[in-house]
């Protein structure tokens, strides 16, 4: 122990609805350190920094500040007593200028602005941080980095002595993550306690002074600086059974169905291509930004997309989804609360919005819609307490499951899904995951894409591991397992038999 | 349990809810009180005057549903109005000489007035969906452009139709079908295809998922320009058809023709129970709205009990009411 901890979880727990999913966390941030914090998506990462500032009151056990219990309830109370949290999405806003933005909520002079004090003030924090940025300049106007910069000046200016950074370096271009970290070893020098999070190994490695691992919601490894390689961490973070929630394959796979060349999605996306056979369930594993859901939107006509499809060997130009469902192709978007269901309509009227035409014209029969809706209830054992209730008072496994219905209506042959089970309790994905096999089993294709690792592991026939919105890798049969596909996703030099090929 | 709840099909006859039937309650409410007031209220004079004065504002308003439900907004009907029965005099006036005073000639302008409003809505639509402009913005500048061109047609004065034209279309206004005038018979009928279309077509379906969420309309295979460019075609039609019926009222079209007609149509459709933000249209409470505002105004004419002059004070009370009536019926939900 260098110092005594600034701020300090004791056996923290926290559980939404009957879930925990933080079991007795400990974890300590120390003055003058940089703690990094890793964990598959889900682990519970996210959760721990929300309650860490502030934002997320733990269901039990101790938050303290200077070892008393921490003494604000907020967001803002937890910045006001030195705990800044910087965010995945800024929290900026984009009209004002820098200045603006860094005195927002205090600003500086009685009944008129003190520009001129507020000006110089902004000038001395960025000066401090050793950037060329305006302070007259747009948010809006600045780059990614920039405005990392503009949100570690303004943690700065809120004399910041813990703060908390939730994936700063995945916006970041590789210089500027340079430039980030120069600030980072700047803050620790000035006794500032630091989280960072990061998906890329080899940033923690290069930063961190401890290093806490967590899984599940739990903590599964704690280590000091050089303690931990970067494969000692992915094994830590990975290290878990296939629960028996995944269904028994036996899938026989036919012909080819879809074969992609050479596919790009502006501008992230590059030089895809892949095959995908019938009854073949084809996971697609990376990173959240690595063009997984682009990609897959590509496809089905919802972004603007070239390169060469063929469906049945047959040359075909997909441009919006309802060209996607004429060629038998189905999406169901990682977004259920934005894109997928009309949230204040009722269950029938979400069910049949893709189909419509099927259901009678010119005037749309309530009858068959009514018996389309009992069959997809009864299929996908939907829960509703009332059918006219509105979609958005169904909780998030019978949404997902309403979802499921309303995407497979059209009776695709081949169904592309975007995060099955994103926020969905075990029980519930089980479900899912049974449907999904039986739709390869019945001689459909699948396209899993998701960022839970036993579920990519758990369902597919084949592998494919996106990064930086290039095919990191193709898996198979044996080679299929969590280290290979983990290092693919982090892009760490060793390779996976040789696989891990960049771009 | 849940799974019995939902395994039968919801009956299919239900009240609707008290806060839809709450316009429904306002307009019984008005009736009762100017049949109170005066006399001559519900004489079949007075009723047939109400209801072909509402015509007009309420074919617009019916069309103005559709725009509002799937999430826009059209400010331009009023001027579209007076542009539209501008064009259609003029091109009257100058087919006479050749098509001679008939019923073709009547047809013909009528053809205008249609083609008219339907290349002003399709602008108006164009603008909103392809060149992405808010319809606000859009139809704002329409407003002004329809207003403007009307006035300069008409060279700051009035545009007249001719005596002889005007004397034979004059009964499409005046006369009627067993007793009830054209603009009603007409109103009626696209009231009720509105409501139909509402509640029975793709089209209104469509209508009310985009303005629900436009994003889950397009991820659903909905043609979301395509639907919204119908919405604003469609009001342009009705603005056109009304104004079919308005002419051979009064016969002329100036700079002040259906000045204010816009913000009657967009009351009549938020007293209504359409959500202003999109994503639930109710064509009969269109209806009903329409009727309200125009009953308030013959009241006022009728009984001396408030000037006639606080008309718009009134009205703008009842439109506030409407909304803070539906917001709290959500938030209590």
């Amino acid at each position: 122990m260098t110092a005594a901890p600034v701020l300090e979880l004791r056996d923290v727990r926290k559980s939404f609805g009957p879930i925990e999913i933080l079991h007795g966390i400990d974890f300590a941030l120390h003055p003058g350190e940089v703690h990094a914090l890793i964990g598959e998506n889900g682990a519970g990462k996210s959760t721990i920094m929300k309650i860490l500032g502030g934002f997320l009151e733990p269901t039990s056990g101790q938050v303290l500040l200077d070892g008393r219990p921490a003494p604000y309830a907020s967001g803002a109370e937890a910045e006001a007593a030195g705990v800044v949290v910087i965010h995945q999405e800024f929290n900026l806003a984009p009209d004002l200028t820098v200045t603006e933005n860094i005195w927002l909520g205090r600003e500086l002079g009685r009944v008129f602005l003190d520009h001129k004090a507020m000006r110089a003030g902004t000038q001395a924090l960025l000066d401090q941080l050793d950037t060329h940025i305006s302070p007259e300049a747009r948010i809006a106007d600045l780059p990614v980095s920039d405005r990392q910069m503009v949100e570690i000046a303004k943690a700065l200016s809120r004399k910041a002595r813990v703060l908390i950074m939730d994936e700063p370096s995945a916006v970041l271009t590789q210089r500027e993550v340079e430039i980030l970290f120069r600030q980072i070893d700047r803050l620790r020098e000035q006794g500032v306690a630091l989280l960072y999070t990061s998906h890329r190994l080899e940033e923690v490695t290069r930063l961190a002074d401890r290093i806490t691992v967590l899984r599940d919601g739990a903590v599964v490894r704690r280590a000091l600086r050089g303690e931990l390689t970067e494969d000692g961490m992915a094994t830590a973070m990975v290290g878990r059974d296939l629960q028996d929630i995944y269904p028994e394959r036996r899938h026989s796979m036919g012909e080819v169905a879809l074969e992609v060349r050479g596919f790009h999605v502006p501008p992230l996306v590059h030089d895809v291509s892949f095959t995908l056979r019938r009854g073949e369930v084809l996971g697609i594993s990376g990173l959240v930004g690595s063009g997984r859901t682009e990609l897959a939107e590509g496809l089905v006509g919802l972004r603007p997309a070239t390169g060469d499809v063929r469906r049945n060997g047959v040359a075909v130009h997909i441009r919006s989804v309802r060209d996607a469902a004429h060629h038998g192709m189905a999406y169901l978007t990682e977004d259920r609360k934005e894109r997928g269901l009309l949230l204040d309509k009722t269950l029938r009227e979400n069910l049949t919005l893709s189909t419509l035409p099927r259901f009678g014209t010119p005037f749309i029969s309530d009858a068959r819609e009514e018996t389309a809706l009992t069959e997809a209830i009864g299929e996908f054992d939907i829960r509703a307490p009332r059918r006219d209730m509105k979609v958005g008072n169904l909780s998030g496994g019978n949404q997902q499951k309403l979802l499921l219905a309303k995407t497979l209506l059209p009776d695709p042959e081949i169904v592309i899904i975007d995060e099955p089970t994103r926020g969905i309790d075990v029980g519930t994905k089980s479900q899912i995951y049974a449907f999904i096999n039986e739709l390869a089993s019945e001689g459909r294709s699948v396209i899993v894409i998701s960022s839970d690792m036993p579920e990519i592991l758990g369902l597919s026939d084949r592998v494919l591991v996106m990064r930086q919105g290039r095919l990191a890798g193709e898996l198979e049969g044996e080679r299929i397992s969590e280290t290979n596909v983990v290092r693919l996703v982090m892009g760490t030099s060793e390779g996976a038999n040789g696989e891990a090929a960049h771009g | 349990m849940a799974d019995q709840a939902v395994s039968r099909p919801a009956s299919s006859f239900r009240l609707p809810s008290l806060s839809a039937l709450g316009p429904l309650l306002a307009l019984i409410l008005l009736v009762a009180l100017g049949a109170f007031l005066n006399d001559n209220f519900l004489s079949q004079g007075n009723i047939t005057n109400v209801l072909a004065r509402s015509a007009f504002i309420g074919m617009i308003a019916v069309g103005m549903t559709f725009v509002i439900t799937s999430g826009g907004l059209d400010l331009s009907v009023g001027s579209m109005a007076a542009f539209i029965a501008g064009v259609m005099i003029l091109a009257m006036n100058a087919l006479l000489p050749s098509m001679g005073v008939g019923v073709p000639l009547i047809l013909a302008g009528m053809g205008v007035a249609l083609a008219v409003g339907l290349a002003a809505g399709l602008a108006n639509g164009l603008l909103v969906t392809r060149a992405g402009i808010e319809p606000f913005i859009v139809t704002l500048g329409t407003m002004g452009i329809f207003r403007s061109l009307v006035t300069w047609l008409a060279d700051g004065g009035t545009i007249s139709l001719d005596f002889a034209v005007r004397q034979l279309y004059r009964p499409v206004y005046y006369s009627g079908l067993f007793g009830i005038a054209w603009p009603i018979l007409v109103f009626a009928l696209v009231a009720i295809a509105g409501q139909v279309a509402m509640r029975h077509t793709r089209f209104g379906r469509y209508c009310e998922a985009i303005g629900s969420n436009d994003k889950v309309a397009r991820y659903s295979a909905v043609s979301v320009e395509g639907v919204r460019l119908a919405t604003y075609v469609l009001l342009g039609l009705l603005v056109g058809l009304a104004t079919i019926m308005y002419v051979p009222r009064l016969g002329s079209a100036s700079g002040s023709t259906g000045m204010l007609w816009e913000l009657e149509a967009i009351a009549a459709v938020i007293i209504g129970g359409t959500a202003l933000k999109g994503g639930y249209g109710r064509v009969w409470g269109t209806v009903v709205g329409v009727l309200i505002l125009s009953l308030i105004d013959n009241i006022l004419n009728l009984a001396d009990l408030v000037s006639p002059y606080l008309n718009g004070a009134i009205q703008g009370v009842i439109i506030v009411l409407a909304v803070v009536l539906q917001r709290g019926k959500k938030s209590s939900a």
